[in-house]
């Protein structure tokens, strides 16, 4: 028998970035009683670091603004993969969304006449992100915390772990899971349940994703029984660090080049002009990844193999002010001023599109009682996703979220977990734990299955390189399972690692089979084999859980109705 | 320094205080690379000796305010603190201010319910959207780049005594970003000093000191706030003009 407490509540969240804060707020307004678990500490979720801005069509710098252009831009830029009736409802929703988060108390940066000021971001036709300096993710999570903070249906479980979602005859039931400060399992109980567990860059050695992002919800979900769509739409952002070694991958927000940053090689030639002679810098992200690519890899690197990004030019007071995250990360971890010297940069693992395939209108999966929303959710991005519109999105949904679970929750029955499925999830989470005999150490697959995805799964794909990342991944799942840590399970690290290896490692799976799967180039998705768009494959790659097994399937996109054709531009 | 060969030698607190009656200090040694901070020394030793060692962290860029610690005696981030500007040996432990979980890990949490205590945003009536002026917006956002760290909490003496019911800097600092707020209608100074033990606070400025953000916690927010308090508590008309005239118009209320 193991030891273990219950919770019951009407609506279990997983996550408290954006998406799951914003759930919560939403639910709990509606009445719902909400508990929120998060992995890290609540106000420190991957959100925070979102650096850019939210994009939402205000029209406060460029008047001609719309939400008819915001959609078009989504849905040309996802390269014609993307939900349409997801990007007209982003596009529709994400203003009232900005300005409710301003009635919370967000304070964003202004323009001359007091109004919200908006950037200029890649592949956005007009100046659409609304910012607070380069900290716009701090300052829309501190907004969202406090308010839960100050609502009394909504209690935070922080540092604690979800090992698997419950469901039964297609319906959720709960999840079960562990705190980490005393190790202890906790039981949730729950008519509902929402992930809103944000994206997996950690599958990558080199990502500007936070410790958290491995995937667990989507990974949860799938077990679970959802079907998961897109997974081979991975962003590389074109611009991370790429020294000191320590922080290679990190982040160097799009805003540089926003705010007027331009791109050189090693040679001092602007090279953008040639990969894109009208958007230059400013392309959508798969365009300028591909290119600094692709110079780097022709010998246009520079000494640490990367680009430079220069921003030097609009001087030292213009940068603090409007770069003070970049100015203080350049200072402080590679010793460089960037108002004087020019950046190293080369394209890191940022975004995932694909994700748990949802309902557009109420961001339900296949499965009764479970939601997703924010970057573990697919289909709204397509193959491409454009800066901004994450924090958009998890604003968007993370609303929708809330109130279609706690819509359903009015209606629903809660469902009772058995007590042997307890104990054998417990018993399968505490295997890892072993202080006899040394097993394999977890550090040492996920560094070999981060390699394998780097190499294999990269920027620019082939069959061969895909089978040969398949084969390592069978390989790693079979040496996985004899992973064992020492000590006990109360914040131990090592312990976790083992968890999250076992998702990630059946995410790569899907990754890689759907890559395999798309025999064409597609926005984030390059194939060196097939170079080429195709007709044919516009549709969507599903992957299906049948007894366990990653089944593809592909599935027409949703076709756009005539008044949003009209409107798509050329 | 201790860096033979590019290997440096570096001291993680020890203990799990439902086990351990006394803490320890244990020594690892580490190969150095180019640029490397002190969380990456922690880590090459979870992920190479030792993988109980308890440590938090999440974004590893100062983003988050996770891996606050005490590196050889200052209070700093893991993750922003570089190895090659630390001289000697390398001792980690964990903040002193907070109760210990285990190792490297504290228990933050009593600050959310600080939080929680403290009267939330509250708009003025306004016509929407509102119009509000780029100068008014600047006070409030200094105190907004708060990662959270509590490193500030961790050096402030009032708080380390445990006996007076002060909040700490981070939370007047929190107050002072909802007081100049343009758009926000309360005035926390009072409660700051009435209910919230702001008194005590002798303004050693060590606070701001310490915190990774640079953010004048003492000069822009504590004083202020006191300064409000002691107008407000003598002159009740005067900080009903100030109300009115004053207060929200961005600048320094002396
Ligand atoms: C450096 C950087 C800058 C960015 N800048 C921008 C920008 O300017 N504009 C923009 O639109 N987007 C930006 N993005 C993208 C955007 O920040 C993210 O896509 C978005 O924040 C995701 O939010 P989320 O709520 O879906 O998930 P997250 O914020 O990732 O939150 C996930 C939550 O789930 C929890 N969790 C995970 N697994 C478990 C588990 N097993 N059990 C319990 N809890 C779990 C985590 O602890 C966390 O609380 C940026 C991303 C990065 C990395
Ligand atoms: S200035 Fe006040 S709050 Fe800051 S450390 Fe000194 S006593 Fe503490
Ligand atoms: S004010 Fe500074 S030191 Fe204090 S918690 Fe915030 S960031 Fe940390
Ligand atoms: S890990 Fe986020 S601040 Fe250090």
């Amino acid at each position: 028998m193991n030891e273990y407490k219950e919770l019951d509540s009407d609506i279990l969240i997983i996550g408290s970035g954006g998406a799951g804060l914003r759930a919560a707020i939403e639910a709990g307004a509606n009445g719902a009683s909400v508990v929120v678990v998060s992995k890290s500490l609540l106000g420190k979720a991957h959100t925070v670091m979102a650096e850019g801005g939210i994009a939402a069509s205000l029209g406060d710098v460029d008047s001609k603004d719309s939400w008819e252009v915001h959609f078009s831009d989504t849905i040309i830029e996802g390269v014609f993969l993307g939900n349409w009736r997801m990007a007209e409802i982003l596009a529709k929703e994400a203003p009232e969304r900005v300005y409710e988060l301003e009635r919370y108390g967000a304070l964003f940066d202004r323009t001359p006449e007091g109004k919200i000021m908006q950037r200029a971001f890649g592949a956005h036709t007009y100046r659409r992100l609304c910012h607070v300096g380069d900290k716009t993710g701090l300052e829309l999570i501190r907004t969202l915390e406090d308010r839960i903070l100050h609502m009394n249906n909504i209690s935070v479980m922080d540092e604690t772990l979800i090992t698997k979602i419950v469901s039964k005859d297609n319906k959720v039931i709960g999840a079960i899971g562990f705190e980490m400060k005393t190790g202890k399992f906790v039981v949730f109980n729950t008519k509902s349940v929402i992930i809103a567990t944000g994206g997996l860059g950690r599958i990558y050695k080199i990502t500007s994703n936070s410790w958290e992002s491995t995937g667990d919800g989507i990974a949860l979900a799938f077990k679970a029984g959802a079907k998961l769509v897109d997974m081979e739409m991975i962003q590389f952002h074109p611009t991370g660090m790429v020294w000191p070694p320590g922080v290679k991958g990190l982040l160097v927000t799009e805003g540089v080049r926003g705010e007027g940053g331009i791109l050189l090689n090693s040679k001092g030639e602007r090279f953008m002009l040639r990969y894109s002679p009208k958007k230059k810098e400013l392309d959508a992200r798969d365009v300028v990844a591909r290119a600094i690519y692709n110079e780097i890899k022709n010998g246009n690197g520079t000494e640490h193999g990367g680009v430079y990004l220069d921003i030097t030019h609009k001087g030292a007071a213009f940068i603090k002010k409007k770069l003070p995250a970049m100015y203080e990360q350049f200072k402080e971890f590679a010793g460089i001023d960037i108002t004087k010297e020019k950046m190293e940069v080369a394209p890191t693992v940022h975004y995932f599109m694909g994700g748990i395939l949802v309902d557009a209108e109420t961001c339900k999966t296949n499965i009764e009682g479970l939601y997703a929303a924010g970057e573990t959710a697919g289909g709204l991005h397509g193959a491409n996703r454009l800066g901004g519109n994450s924090l958009a999105d998890i604003l968007v949904f993370g609303r929708r979220a809330g109130l279609y679970a706690s819509e359903y929750i009015k209606n629903a029955k809660a469902g009772k977990m058995g007590v042997r499925e307890i104990e054998a999830e417990i018993d399968n989470v505490k295997k890892y734990i072993d202080n006899k005999n040394k097993g394999v150490n977890p550090y040492e697959m996920t560094d070999k299955l981060r390699n394998a995805m780097e190499e294999y799964v990269g920027i620019i794909r082939n069959e061969k390189d895909l089978k040969t990342a398949l084969d390592i991944v069978y390989k790693l799942k079979k040496e996985s399972a004899k992973c064992k840590v020492s000590g006990d399970m109360k914040f131990n690290k090592g312990f976790i690692e083992c968890i999250e290896l076992n998702n990630m490692l059946l995410l790569a799976e899907c990754m890689i089979k759907s890559a395999l799967e798309r025999k064409e180039s597609r926005g984030a998705h390059t194939r060196s084999d097939y170079p080429e768009k195709s007709s044919d494959w516009e549709v969507n790659i599903i992957c299906n859980n049948v007894n366990g097994d990653i089944i593809l399937e592909s599935a027409a996109i949703p076709e756009i109705p005539e008044r949003l054709k009209k409107i798509l531009k050329q | 320094m201790l860096m033979e060969k590019n290997r440096i030698k570096i001291r993680i607190y020890r203990k799990d205080p439902e086990k351990d009656a006394k803490g320890y200090f244990q020594e690892f040694d580490v190969p150095v690379e180019e640029g490397m901070v002190v969380l990456d020394a922690v880590n090459y030793v979870t992920e190479h000796y030792d993988q109980t060692i308890a440590v938090r962290w999440n974004c590893k860029a100062a983003r988050c305010g996770s891996c606050a610690a005490e590196i050889n005696g200052m209070p700093k981030l893991m993750c922003k603190t570089r190895i090659d500007q630390l001289g000697g040996v390398v001792s980690i432990e964990p903040m002193h201010a907070f109760p210990l979980v285990k190792d490297l890990v504290t228990d933050v949490n009593e600050n959310y319910e600080t939080e929680r205590a403290m009267p939330e945003f509250t708009p003025k009536e306004e016509k929407e959207p509102w119009i509000i002026d780029e100068m008014d917006v600047l006070r409030s956002q200094e105190f907004r780049k708060c990662i959270e760290c509590f490193l500030c909490q961790d050096v402030c003496h009032v708080i380390r005594d445990h006996t007076t019911k002060y909040i700490g800097p981070r939370h007047v600092a929190k107050a002072a970003s909802l007081d100049m707020h343009p758009a926000d209608s309360l005035d926390r100074s009072k409660i700051l000093t009435e209910e919230k033990g702001l008194g005590y606070c002798n303004v050693t400025k060590c606070c701001q000191e310490v915190c990774p953000e640079h953010i004048k916690i003492t000069d822009n927010a504590i004083i202020p706030e006191k300064e409000r308090a002691a107008d407000g508590f003598y002159d009740p008309i005067m900080m009903l003009i100030g109300k009115i005239k004053k207060r929200k118009n961005g600048k320094n209320v002396e």
